[in-house]
């Protein structure tokens, strides 16, 4: 190893302690992200991909709790860190796109108000004008026309797709060094969708900031990401270089996933579907979370999986992967 | 027929063990899952057996002239009538044993706000589905009515009606639904709208299924948790309403008093130290209507869908 | 070929009437006027028996209304439709309820579409038992077989629609409108609200109904590659007009209209990696206050002044293949 990549997530264990038990929201994901890189989070719904988003940038409420594993931003574990410490990286090296962008926006403020201060409150020396200006520059980087007149607007002025935008430009004020976008297209028209891809894309190129796209949908992340880690009931499964693990996956689930998406080549056929559906997290199998939609599973699998690396560069957490597909 | 069958998921993969898990049940749990509503509806619950069997629980028969004897009269909690029963929280002026006294009133009092109730949510909750569901000219016609009549406060409403049409029980509780349809109107009315937009209600709608049954079988179960919840709201309202217009002499007769009335009777003597003639009704007014309020706002809370999970 | 489904012109409007604030202001002299939101504005479409045809656009176009006015829930405010070559305006009572039953709808939200207070049974087993199509005593087994039809286990008959996951609802308002015998299911975004892996399932749900039942599909979705993958033709729709038709294959391969072209440009494919997306300029106009002439101008890399004048009529452009632009002149 020869440098401390930006973002590594080792272990990563997020809990929530509720009333009807425990729900292992994200139990064991661990992967680096580096100056320039995008890494697709790709799982299913309440497969724990949020909660690591939150887990990373310090926002876990209880009764959820960061229980174990270590997350080291340039070597920094966040893990326990003090508040004003992780305040302080908050928006200003580390920030967070949300699904819902009014969960960033606050509908009483106009826009300059929230981007100056966001400006301000981590680099208080640079002036209000120079704060304006930035925000200027990011919002007409995002796309959005006529900076200056949108500049004034409240955030219920603009349509869903222009909020998310904001939201965007937001969390590229103080261009930080690593940005988590949670599924932050999915509710966007698909040429609006184009728009913010393109966007992401090219802050990663020009400034180095590594980027996390979470999402449900793999055919985003084929687009922009370099690699991508697929969680499955908390768990990662699978995590690799992009077009490996897209071309070649060995996890069971993926190869399934895979097939589930309609696409060019497969059109009007039927799809290759997992049956069955993803357990609760409540009410988790022991061993495998996988092996009662999984078409390999056997007697081992009632065992609890480890990370392997079946495949050199890639993470696989089962007993039997897709060998022969590696090839 | 082709593969789609293989995917009848197994019977262990359902998302929820319990069988039993009806709405209703999930209702009751949550519900008796705080101690205070736990304990506000057992007493709600005896105040109801009291109401209902006041003649076979009351020690002796208040309006029966020849038990009653006026030497009896004023008498303090815990003393002794002439034949040798005891009065436990006294007599009024004309010699009746309050506690008799009392468990008749709460009768009267109870009776009249939960009859009152349920005749102006029937009224209410059925003029506000029309409004909702049809729309256009008849919600205005409607919402401008239910506007009107919310304006006024319902004391005043229910005094001029009184004023017009005299005492009685019949009266108070044609006043009190009149005073207080609109209440349920606009709340069914608003829950209306918002279930009226959901997709099963266009799902029915494309069934063919007629008005009558989209309104009835389709809207109205699913408007209802709102419309419980203001009810035990407004029969709390209608028996302190009863008990006001009672107690300022416009609502019942004399010869069938209310928890109201006997406060209003023993009014009198408050002055002269024998405070219990007002006091105990009193108590029992307050009882009955934190009650009702400590189980509505816990029905509030446990069946308004945005608290939940 | 005989037409299943035909529209001629077909319209909606939405209008919001001013209230009676509104109106004493406009009185005075301030400017608010009524709103009018042309949603679906004069549609012409065809649907074949046994066809799938694909409805894209993006959103607030009027897919849904479209839907919806097909579907019998929505009264057009102008145009007609025609099922199986009678005018549905035209048709006494009981052609017009028979005629509601064939043409069901399948709808997005796997929670809203469900009665939360009815048991499965009751759900799926009322309509028919309603319109005399079972009765009441067989019920229970007309509704198991429509169950195990779609893929859900009988045995959950007697539960409420909480007790079960997204893909097991849609499941069951798969089974409520397949229950009264349509011929024709209008699916708006009918798994658009489902995981990955649940969407697979229903759509190939969707695939072996169309070949069991012989039905006939309006498949309404903004997801391209869904409605590639299913659809035998697709119309593409833009502010309440439709832009384009042509077979799947063709459109996919070739669009012609510039809309089209920006759309499928922006779709995410798994086969297209590290892809250098490309902004497109310009909002989506709000359907309030739609733009003058062809309606994608202000977005349109080809405008001309033309287009910003004269509506392009959509016209035939080779055989079976239809696309509303000046440039086909
Ligand atoms: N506040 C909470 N209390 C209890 N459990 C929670 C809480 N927040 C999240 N969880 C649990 O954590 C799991 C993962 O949630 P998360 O939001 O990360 O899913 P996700 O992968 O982002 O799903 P989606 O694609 O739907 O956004 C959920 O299954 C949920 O049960
Ligand atoms: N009941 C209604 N009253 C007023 N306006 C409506 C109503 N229903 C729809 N509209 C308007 O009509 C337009 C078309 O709506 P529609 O729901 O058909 O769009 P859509 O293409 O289905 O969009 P989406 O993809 O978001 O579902 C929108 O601008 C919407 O605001
Ligand atoms: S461990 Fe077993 S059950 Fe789990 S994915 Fe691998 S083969 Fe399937
Ligand atoms: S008519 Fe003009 S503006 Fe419209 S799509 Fe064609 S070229 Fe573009
Ligand atoms: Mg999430
Ligand atoms: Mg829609």
């Amino acid at each position: 190893m020869t440098t401390t990549p930006t973002l590594q997530v080792d272990d990563l264990q997020t809990h929530f302690f509720t009333k009807q038990g425990i729900a292992k929201a994200v139990d064991g994901i661990s992967f680096t992200v580096d100056r320039g890189e995008v890494m697709g989070l790709v799982g299913e719904s309440g497969c724990g991909k949020s909660v690591t988003g939150f887990s990373i940038i310090g926002l876990v409420d209880p009764p959820g709790e960061v229980v174990g594993g270590r997350i080291l931003f340039k070597g920094e574990d966040l893990v326990g860190l003090d508040e004003e410490r992780m305040r302080r990286l908050r928006g200003n090296r580390i920030a967070m796109i949300f699904q819902d962008p009014m969960m960033t926006l606050n509908p009483v403020l106009r826009i300059d108000t929230q981007m100056i201060e966001t400006v301000l409150a981590h680099e208080p020396d640079v002036g209000r004008e120079e704060a304006r200006r930035r925000s200027r520059d990011v919002l007409g980087q995002v796309g959005i026309a006529s900076a200056d007149e949108r500049l004034k607007a409240y955030p219920h002025q603009f349509s869903g797709g222009m909020r998310q935008r904001v939201a965007i430009a937001i969390a590229l004020l103080n261009k930080p060094d690593v940005i988590i976008a949670d599924e932050p297209t999915t509710a966007l028209d698909v040429t609006i969708q184009g728009q913010i891809l393109y966007e992401a894309q090219k802050l990663c190129r020009e400034t180095g900031t590594a980027l996390i796209w979470i999402t449900h949908d793999l055919a985003v992340v084929a687009g922009l990401a370099d690699k991508i880690c697929v969680m499955y009931a908390g768990m990662m499964v699978e995590e690799g270089a992009l077009n490996d693990v897209l071309d070649h996956p060995v996890h069971p689930y993926t190869v399934g996933l895979l097939g589930s998406v309609p696409s060019h080549n497969n059109r009007g056929q039927r799809l290759a579907q997992i049956p069955g559906m993803a357990p609760s997290l409540l009410n988790l199998p022991t061993g495998c979370p996988f092996k009662a939609r999984c078409t390999r599973a056997d007697g081992a699998c009632e065992a609890a999986p480890e990370i392997t690396q079946p495949v050199p560069g890639r993470d696989v957490r089962c007993f039997h992967p897709h060998m022969e597909a590696a090839q | 027929m082709s593969n789609g069958i293989e995917q009848t998921l197994p019977a262990e993969e359902a998302p929820t063990a319990a069988k039993i898990d009806t709405p209703f049940r999930r209702f009751l749990s949550d519900f008796f899952d705080s101690p205070v509503a736990t304990g506000a509806t057992i007493v709600l619950g005896c105040i109801i057996f009291i109401a209902l069997f006041a003649p076979l629980i009351s020690p002796t028969d208040p309006y029966d002239l020849a038990t009653v004897s006026v030497l009896d009269g004023k008498l303090p909690p815990g003393a002794e009538s002439m034949d040798g029963m005891t009065f436990w929280l006294g007599t009024d002026g004309a010699g009746r044993d309050l506690v008799s006294a009392m468990f008749y009133g709460l009768r009267i009092s109870l009776g009249v706000g939960v009859m009152s109730g349920i005749i102006a949510m029937c009224i209410g909750a059925t003029v506000g589905l029309a409004a909702a569901y049809f729309g256009g000219r008849t919600d205005n016609l409607i919402m401008r009515l239910v506007d009107i009549q919310l304006s006024f406060p319902s004391i005043l409403v229910a005094l001029i009606l009184l004023a017009v049409l005299g005492k009685g029980v019949d009266k108070i509780v044609i006043a009190l639904v009149i005073a207080q349809w609109a209440y349920y109107a606009r709340t069914v009315r608003g829950s209306a709208l918002v279930e009226r937009s959901k997709e099963y209600i266009e799902a029915a709608t494309c069934l063919a299924l007629g008005h009558k049954r989209i309104v009835f079988r389709h809207l109205l179960p699913n408007c209802l948790p709102p419309l419980i919840v203001v009810g035990t709201i407004q029969t709390a309202h209608a028996i302190s309403l009863e008990a006001t217009l009672s107690f300022l002499g416009v609502g019942l007769p004399v010869s069938e008093p209310s928890l109201g009335l006997l406060i209003a009777n023993g009014f009198d003597y408050m002055l002269s130290g024998r405070y219990w003639i007002s006091f105990f009704p009193g108590i029992a007014l307050l009882i009955t209507i934190v009650t009702i309020n400590l189980v509505g706002d816990k029905l509030r809370d446990v069946l308004n869908p945005r608290l939940q999970r | 070929m005989t037409a299943m489904l035909e529209t001629r012109d077909l319209s909606k409007k939405f209008i919001k009437h001013l209230d009676l604030a509104g109106k004493i202001a406009q009185k005075l002299g301030s400017n608010i006027r009524e709103e009018v939101v042309h949603a679906v504005d004069g549609v012409d479409m065809t649907v074949a028996r046994g066809e799938v045809v694909g409805l894209v656009g993006e959103s607030g176009c009027g897919k849904s209304t479209f839907g919806r006015m097909v579907a019998g829930i929505l009264e057009p405010t102008a145009g007609q439709i025609s099922f199986k070559g009678t005018e549905v305006s035209a048709m006494d009572k009981e052609q017009g309820a028979d005629t509601a039953l064939q043409i069901q709808m399948i709808f997005q939200d796997p929670f809203a579409s469900l009665n939360p207070r009815m048991r499965v049974e009751d759900i799926i087993g009322e309509a028919p038992v309603i319109h005399g199509m079972v009765k009441r005593d067989t019920m229970a087994d007309y509704v198991e077989e429509v169950m195990e039809r779609v893929g859900l286990d009988p045995e959950y008959r007697r539960r409420y629609p909480h007790q079960f996951s997204g893909g097991q609802r849609q499941r069951i308002g798969i089974a409520r409108a397949l229950a009264v015998n349509p011929e024709f299911l209008v699916c708006d975004e009918a798994i658009a609200a489902l995981d990955v892996s649940i969407q697979a399932q229903v759509i190939n749900l969707f695939m072996d109904l169309r070949q069991d039942l012989d039905l006939t599909y309006l498949f309404i979705s903004h997801d391209l590659s869904v409605v590639e993958h299913i659809s035998d033709r697709v119309v593409i729709m833009y502010l309440g007009r439709v832009v384009e038709v042509a077979a799947t294959g063709e459109l996919f391969d070739a669009p012609n209209h510039p809309y089209t072209q920006a759309l499928l440009a922006g779709v995410p494919r798994l086969d297209l990696r590290g892809r250098v997306y490309a902004p497109v300029s310009g909002e989506i106009p709000s359907p309030l206050d739609p733009p003058t002439g062809c309606h994608f101008h202000p977005r349109c890399p080809h405008a001309t002044a033309r287009c910003g004048e004269e509506r392009p009529a959509l016209r035939e452009i080779a055989p079976g293949r239809l696309s509303a632009c000046h440039l086909n002149d």
